[in-house]
């Protein structure tokens, strides 16, 4: 405002306004920005040339050269002869057209796939409804718990008419939402009581156990916490107690994601001002009050942007599960690799699965970063 | 200070008189004492729990409990290791150290490439050329979101649809690209290389004195005596005047096509190759974000006033750039580093016998499930605990050193 009003009364010509034609426009920010010395114009150059090669070559072999049908024979058998002619040279997506299904849905009976559809629609509306801000209020919980319920019903069925599906027959994208989002769900809770007790000073005894937990999952690899759940929680268990596979997994994630999860949680506690702590305890407030009303929603607001980010990493670190035979989506890949006809054609399933993947970890993260930058515009001058 | 001036009469009224612990809900610290009984009795019911209903299994499945099993004969297939092995007659113990050495291969092998590649693509993002930035922020975006176990799958299969060892893409006869995986020339072991490396130990020893006498002599006279020419001499030429000494021997172990296969020569399996790259590769993104963000913490004042000061270019980043973006560094680079150690057991899912491997196959055959378990895990937190103690040492060592 106060720039117009005392520009107002300069004359303005144009020249003035306008900076030299050497500094703006196209050719200037050309020489800036690409051609800014010699050693920038190599490097330029270099890198142009090796960009459109790669891009042509990609193209020409994603799209110009791309097989996209086969014919099939009287028993149902793909014919990949011609894919194998333009091995190298053109993509066989034929593949991804024949086993979308089977990638995506797993073993889950042909004709009721539509709910496995439905609940990958439910998951990513939680994620979208769970990232707006205006929404971040108590209902939220409610919302959470009402969406996971119907996923359940969805994927189980056996009432309201839908046949009964054993956990057996799931696979992959559900799997790998279920794992990712009940992993973080059920992990939350159990984080920020270990960063509670793991601050805790006046009860050394509970810190310990939790510096002990903490410590110890984050010092060992995923893998190892998977293998404990596949081979020794079966002898953890009495005998004749029999825990689906497929919770066990879970449940070693919860427990995984639990440890990673209080250290942010932690970070959050460490950075409220401590006399935010001692206000509550001087207006007579309980540990739990104190806890609850004043530190948490506090310090919480601080991570959310890590916790996001951590949230990407479980997101990737599900597909881990193929190494103790769960069907996620990557396991599922696999399977459909395994089918005779088409197994040469790892790379084209490995691509197309590349980019789902891509497609929500980049809009994660991409909405942490926004988040993060808006978050710190109250505090950033 | 404050005893000093004290007034002695307030000794005694300062003293707050030690409560004595009331059997109250009201008194906090009884509350403590309960409550912590209380956790730690629900945790120790729950452990005991667990471990009577594992015995009980055991027991039920004639599973002994115990490492005996490490000095049975293991006859696990090795493909590739640093000691030597013999399936037939090694034990299981010799085995799951060669998995430990192989992890410890591919790590210490990954941290330092993917620190260099990490870097370099760090400082390209930074980079005036728009290109450059632009690239290899889609190379740092693109590679973060695909789950590493998608890229070592991919990996392994494009090292797995290289040509045949007749039609290898090769270097000269020095070094052959085949779908059997890496193999190159190597020179002969002569004992002189082992005495001129001995000589090189000698070297970096003479560089450090050299270097702390010319330290002396600049804080005495102000002239600082030349160290880099001083410092190669012992380095590189020290080693070879003692090679040349010792006669000069030199043999090259050449590669060379037999049947269907290489001869001679040293080999990197494709499984290795593989879990390499993909470590090396998905690592060095984050790395690379790392680098940039130590760097661009660095606020610009700092180049500017080096250079009124006039320094070089070399001596402002070497001098007083990179010591300050290092402390901002450090930290998170200590945690990659941890993540591609954790990371390299994935190998699992493609082959290479890193320690999760051999211990999977070990507790496969003799069903000993716990004791598998808990040595991959010893293993992992040994070496983790390893790492971050060198890297905290580093951190104090590099540290700002305030009043």
């Amino acid at each position: 405002m106060s720039e117009t009003t005392a520009t107002a009364g300069v004359i303005s010509t144009p020249a003035r306004d306008q900076p030299p034609a050497s500094l703006v426009g196209p050719w200037a920010w050309l020489r800036t920005n690409l051609f800014s010395s010699w050693w920038s114009t190599a490097v330029t150059l270099a890198l142009g040339y090796i960009i459109v090669r790669v891009i042509f070559d990609v193209v020409m072999w994603g799209v110009v050269n791309a097989i996209w049908t086969v014919p099939y024979n009287a028993n149902g058998v793909a014919d990949t002869g011609v894919c194998q002619l333009a091995k190298g040279s053109g993509a066989c997506w034929a593949l991804i057209a024949d086993k979308y299904r089977l990638v995506l849905f797993g073993r889950y009976p042909y004709y009721e796939q539509w709910r496995p559809a439905l609940v990958v629609v439910l998951f990513v509306g939680l994620y979208v409804v769970s990232a707006m801000r205006r929404f971040w209020r108590k209902e939220l919980l409610l919302v959470w718990l009402v969406t996971l319920t119907v996923i359940g019903i969805l994927m189980w069925g056996g009432i309201f008419g839908m046949t009964y599906v054993p956990e057996d027959s799931w696979g992959g994208l559900p799997i790998t939402l279920i794992l990712a989002t009940f992993g973080a769900a059920f992990s939350f809770p159990l984080a920020i009581l270990v960063a509670l007790g793991r601050r805790s000073r006046n009860l050394p005894a509970v810190k310990m156990l939790c510096v002990l937990y903490v410590e110890l999952i984050r010092g060992v690899p995923l893998i190892s916490v998977l293998f404990m759940a596949s081979v020794m929680f079966p002898l953890f268990m009495p005998a004749g107690v029999n825990v689906n596979k497929l919770l066990r997994a879970q449940i070693a994630f919860i427990l995984f994601a639990g440890a990673y999860l209080a250290e942010v949680v932690r970070g959050g506690l460490q950075a409220l001002p401590k006399g935010q702590g001692e206000a509550a305890d001087a207006l007579g407030l309980s540990y739990w009050q104190k806890t609850g009303f004043i530190i948490l929603p506090q310090a919480l607001r601080l991570v959310i942007p890590p916790l996001v980010n951590t949230f990407i990493g479980f997101f990737k670190d599900t597909s881990l599960v193929l190494i103790i035979g769960i069907f996620d989506l990557l396991t599922m890949g696999k399977v459909a690799l395994s089918d005779p006809p088409w197994q040469s054609f790892s790379t084209e399933m490995y691509v197309a699965l590349a980019v789902i993947y891509i497609a929500f970890c980049f809009a994660m993260s991409k909405y942490s970063r926004n988040l993060e930058r808006d978050l710190n515009r109250a505090r950033v001058r | 200070m404050s005893d000093a001036v004290a007034d002695p009469r307030l000794i005694n009224a300062r003293t707050v008189p030690k409560k004595r612990l009331r059997l109250s809900w009201s008194d906090p610290r009884f509350r403590a004492i309960v409550w912590q009984v209380v956790i730690v009795g629900i945790v120790a019911l729950i452990a005991w729990y667990l471990i009577s209903n594992t015995s009980a299994n055991l027991a039920a499945r004639h599973i002994a409990t115990g490492f005996a099993f490490l000095g049975r004969v293991a006859g696990i297939p090795i493909g590739e290791s640093l000691i030597p092995y013999n399936p037939a007659e090694d034990t299981y113990g010799r085995a799951l150290l060669i998995g430990v050495l192989n992890t410890l291969k591919v790590s210490i092998v990954g941290i330092v490439l993917a620190t260099i590649l990490g870097t370099v693509i760090g400082i390209g993002r930074l980079s005036g050329n728009w290109l450059l930035a632009k690239l290899t922020a889609f190379y740092v975006e693109t590679l973060r979101d695909i789950p590493l176990l998608l890229q070592l799958l991919f990996w392994y299969t494009v090292l797995q649809g290289l040509p045949a060892p007749r039609q290898a893409w090769h270097i000269g006869d020095l070094f052959y690209l085949t779908n059997r995986g890496m193999r190159m020339a190597v020179l002969d072991w002569e004992p002189a290389f082992g005495w001129a490396i001995v000589a090189f130990f000698a070297g970096i020893v003479g560089t450090v004195v050299w270097n702390r006498r010319a330290r002396q002599r600049q804080e005495a006279t102000g002239q600082r005596p030349p160290v880099w020419p001083v410092a190669l001499g012992l380095l590189i030429g020290l080693p070879v005047v003692v090679w040349a000494v010792l006669g000069a021997p030199f043999a090259v172990d050449k590669p060379v096509l037999k049947g269907f296969n290489f001869q001679g020569g040293a080999t990197l399996s494709p499984e290795f190759f593989a879990l390499l790259i993909g470590l090396v590769t998905y690592t060095a993104a984050y790395i690379a974000e790392i680098v940039r963000s130590g760097i661009q913490a660095v606020a610009k004042g700092q180049w500017e006033a080096a250079e009124a000061l006039g320094l070089h270019r070399g001596l402002v980043l070497r001098k007083i750039v990179l010591p300050q973006a290092l402390r901002v560094i450090i930290p998170p680079m200590t945690s990659q580093y941890l993540n591609l150690t954790k990371n390299s057991s994935l190998a699992v899912a493609i082959g290479f016998q890193d320690i999760v491997s051999v211990a999977n196959t070990t507790l496969n055959q003799t069903g000993q499930a716990i004791e598998g378990i808990a040595m991959i895990m010893a293993v992992y937190l040994t070496i983790s605990l390893s790492i971050s103690l060198f890297m905290n040492w580093y951190n104090a060592h590099i540290a700002l050193v305030e009043r």
